[in-house]
């Protein structure tokens, strides 16, 4: 150590390495200081957000569900005590039910007699006096019994009253969970519940007659539904699905692109004659080129989410006010992106068109508007394809579009396989803008010749 | 020249008016062509006009007279209780507080993933090259998600809070982060990495003597835009119930006529934050932008 500072004193580049050293110093001390900085700040955090008792309060139940239901469906056997009759129905919806006198192949059997094979050797009876038996491989036969209005349930090997603990037990409810299915009993009614992998009823409902008929059937077979053609026929109840909605999604989707389309190319035309008042080399007149700076600057920093509150006050709910609000928005980037670019425009273009006696009008429209077309349609562009995310936000606020579906499923809190479809074509929406503005954009900078 | 010229001037002129009638046809081409995709492009976004008020609850003719009402009330409301602005100021900060702890902490935890997608996904730095295809699709796939998609499932599992919110846009942070610190990571000069490869310097060490140093300028930079853009998703967020001032901003909303002032309290706060990092950022990115010239 001693010896390399004589060196450094000796000589004459002595105060070079002296500073040399003293800048590796401060920076070894910068390296250090940054992340210790980073993680005091991020251990502040943890505490601040109380993520301690965020783990305590996390429901891993609703996850529990929310990932099963997105990936199967199940279908209800109910025999309802008080309407005396059976209801089998998908998810236990209205809209899932079988049509009157058809049941699942699994179930067979009336109101008093009723067996439900579960597979895998799993049977459910029910039997008259509301009697419930329930047949479960390597455990036995369970009993489940009306006594004096309370609900009485014998597991095989357990004593009266006890139960596993794979089942609730209470006067009122006997809950049977097994990898099978659910069987759950109360007062008013028997259910079973028995799963199945993916999406319930996607193609077409029940009551459709073309539920369970393969593609080929439908597209090369024998006409299925007299009064209509196989295809049409397909695609109407396909659409027309009362339990997904498929017109009204796609509806959904294009509203939320069309909202994109319309506010951010209405800001770009409205932008385009504002950003030469705001460039430094357009500007005929100094003062307005800062209140047109500052109205950009402002309109920015107001926000999208204000904007869209104070439109939603004046055009209510609905597709219009989001795109507004991105219209309003993206006017104040537009105008500050634009006005950079105009600001950087080569000069000898505009003069060439200048020296041929050329108008001012003519000036910009030769001169100019030829120059930026390429960049200016590129960052239009990309501010389409991030705005189909903002118009998807923006929807679930204002109401419209696929963001309003996307948030009613998830507040009915149980509709989550249609939570993962909106989210499935949210995605692939996001995606092919992505594709698509990205090689439109590649063509036009490629297009344009000037190597960027 | 002149000599050449004029010696074979019929020629010339012939194959001269030949390109000029092709050079025009073309001309006339392409404006056609332009012409017809403004005409598209017009009558597009007429369609698409009418379709969306169709759509909508109110009409655009209707509602633009009413378009001033709201602030209009909500500005002669806040100033009539002006008095009331700091009291609410104070009230509303530690929310706001934590609409910017949110950003930045997303920010952080978002461009720190984005790093390691964008090295692993980069020719030439990645350490499984085969894997480069599979990186770039999870980096698609997690900007494509929007944030509220992921904020609004996480509300339901962990319960309203910051915490949904932060892991919504820190994930959409690491897919666009991750995208543009690859561009950037494409064009380092490999040098140094061989060099540190010589000596013996594993995969880490390349990376973080060899690489981090060349971007760190461009990426700090883009980690500050992406800040900018995080405050306001952030903001948003709240709104749909993940805490923060969009939390209050919506509580606020539906006390309605009459307590304006705690809404306009709010608003002037969103947009003096927005402001304040808008120029902060702005700031510190020419100054990063400058050194990397020097």
């Amino acid at each position: 150590m001693s010896m390399t500072t004589d060196l450094g004193a000796a000589r004459p580049g002595g105060a070079p390495l002296v500073a040399a050293r003293a800048l590796i110093a401060r920076k070894r001390r910068l390296a250090l200081a940054v992340p210790v900085l980073v993680l005091a700040y991020l251990v502040y955090v943890f505490f601040a957000f109380d993520v301690p008792g965020l783990v305590q309060r996390a429901n891993m139940d609703n996850a529990r569900i929310l990932v099963a239901d997105s990936y199967s469906h199940k279908v209800h056997v109910t025999r309802d005590a008080r309407a005396g009759e059976m209801v089998y129905a998908v998810e236990g919806e209205n809209k899932g039910s079988y049509p009157e006198g058809t049941m699942p192949a699994w179930v067979s059997g009336g109101f008093d007699d009723t067996v439900i094979d579960l597979g895998g050797g799993h049977v459910v009876r029910f039997l008259p006096e509301r009697r419930v038996e329930y047949d479960v491989p390597g455990v036995g036969l369970i009993r489940i019994d009306r006594v004096d209005g309370g609900i009485v349930a014998q597991f095989p090997g357990y004593a009266p009253g006890e139960s596993p603990d794979w089942a609730s037990v209470s006067d009122s409810r006997v809950a049977i969970t097994t990898e099978a299915g659910r069987l759950s009993v109360t007062r008013s009614k028997d259910e079973v519940f028995r799963y199945f992998m993916g999406w319930e009823l996607f193609w077409f409902t029940l009551d459709s007659p073309y539920h369970g008929r393969s593609p080929g059937e439908i597209l090369f077979g024998p006409q299925i539904d007299p009064a209509r053609g196989n295809i049409a026929g397909a695609v109407a109840d396909f659409t027309g699905n009362p339990m997904w909605r498929h017109a009204d999604v796609f509806w959904a989707i294009g509203e939320t692109v069309l909202m994109a389309f319309l506010g951010t190319f209405g800001a770009a035309v409205i932008a385009l004659p504002l950003a030469f008042l705001a460039a430094k080399n357009f500007a005929p007149v100094v003062a307005l080129r800062f209140a047109v700076r500052r109205v950009f600057d402002f309109v920015r920093g107001v926000d999208g989410l204000i904007w869209t509150i104070i439109l939603s006050r004046a055009f209510g709910p609905g597709p219009l006010t989001g795109a507004l609000a991105i219209l309003i928005t993206d006017t104040g980037s537009f105008g500050k992106s634009f006005s950079e670019v105009l600001e950087n425009v080569d000069g000898r273009q505009i003069e060439g068109v200048q020296s041929t006696g050329a108008k001012p009008l003519q000036r910009y429209r030769f001169g100019v508007i030829p120059q930026v077309t390429p960049i200016l349609l590129s960052q239009i562009l990309y501010y389409f394809e991030s705005n189909t995310r903002s118009a998807t936000i923006i929807g679930a606020i204002t109401g419209g579009g696929i963001g309003l579906f996307l948030t009613q499923a998830i507040q009915t809190q149980k509709d989550w396989e249609e939570v993962t479809y909106y989210i499935v074509l949210i995605v692939l929406m996001v995606m092919v803008m992505d594709t698509v503005s990205g090689w439109l954009r590649r063509k036009l900078i490629k297009g344009d010749g000037s190597g960027h | 020249m002149s000599d050449l010229t004029a010696s074979r001037a019929p020629g010339v002129s012939q194959s001269l008016s030949r390109t000029s009638d092709s050079y025009l046809r073309m001309v006339r081409a392409r404006r056609l062509y332009s012409g017809l995709m403004i005409a598209l492009f017009v009558i597009a976004m007429i369609l698409g006009f009418r379709i969306v008020e169709g759509r909508s609850a109110g009409g655009f003719m209707d509602g633009l007279p009413q378009i001033l009402d709201f602030p209009a009330s909500l500005v002669t409301e806040a100033w009539e209780k002006r008095a009331n602005l700091p009291g609410y100021f104070v009230e509303f900060f530690p929310a706001l507080i934590e609409t910017i702890n949110i950003a930045a902490v997303s920010t952080l935890l978002g461009a720190a993933l984005g790093l390691g997608l964008s090295l692993v996904s980069t020719r030439g730095l990645a350490p499984f090259p085969r894997l480069i295809p599979v990186f770039r699709r999870i980096m698609d796939i997690l900007r494509a998600f929007p944030e509220i998609v992921i904020a609004l499932v996480l509300i339901f599992i962990l319960g309203g809070g910051p915490v949904p919110a932060m892991i919504a846009i820190a994930l959409h942070t690491a897919g666009a982060l991750g995208k543009l610190f690859s561009e950037v990571a494409e064009n380092v000069d490999l040098k140094p990495v061989e060099g540190l490869h010589s000596v013996g310097a594993n995969w880490w060490q390349r990376m973080l003597l060899g690489v981090v140093p060349q971007v760190a300028p461009n990426y700090l930079s883009y980690a500050l835009m992406r800040f900018e853009i995080n405050i306001r998703a952030s903001a948003i967020l709240g709104f749909v119930g993940a805490g923060g001032i969009g939390y209050e901003l919506r509580n606020a909303m539906t006390f309605g006529t009459g307590r304006f002032d705690i809404s306009a309290a709010i608003f002037i706060l969103l947009f003096l934050t927005i402001v304040f990092f808008d120029q902060l950022s702005s700031y510190f990115r020419n100054r990063l932008v400058h050194g990397v010239q020097r």
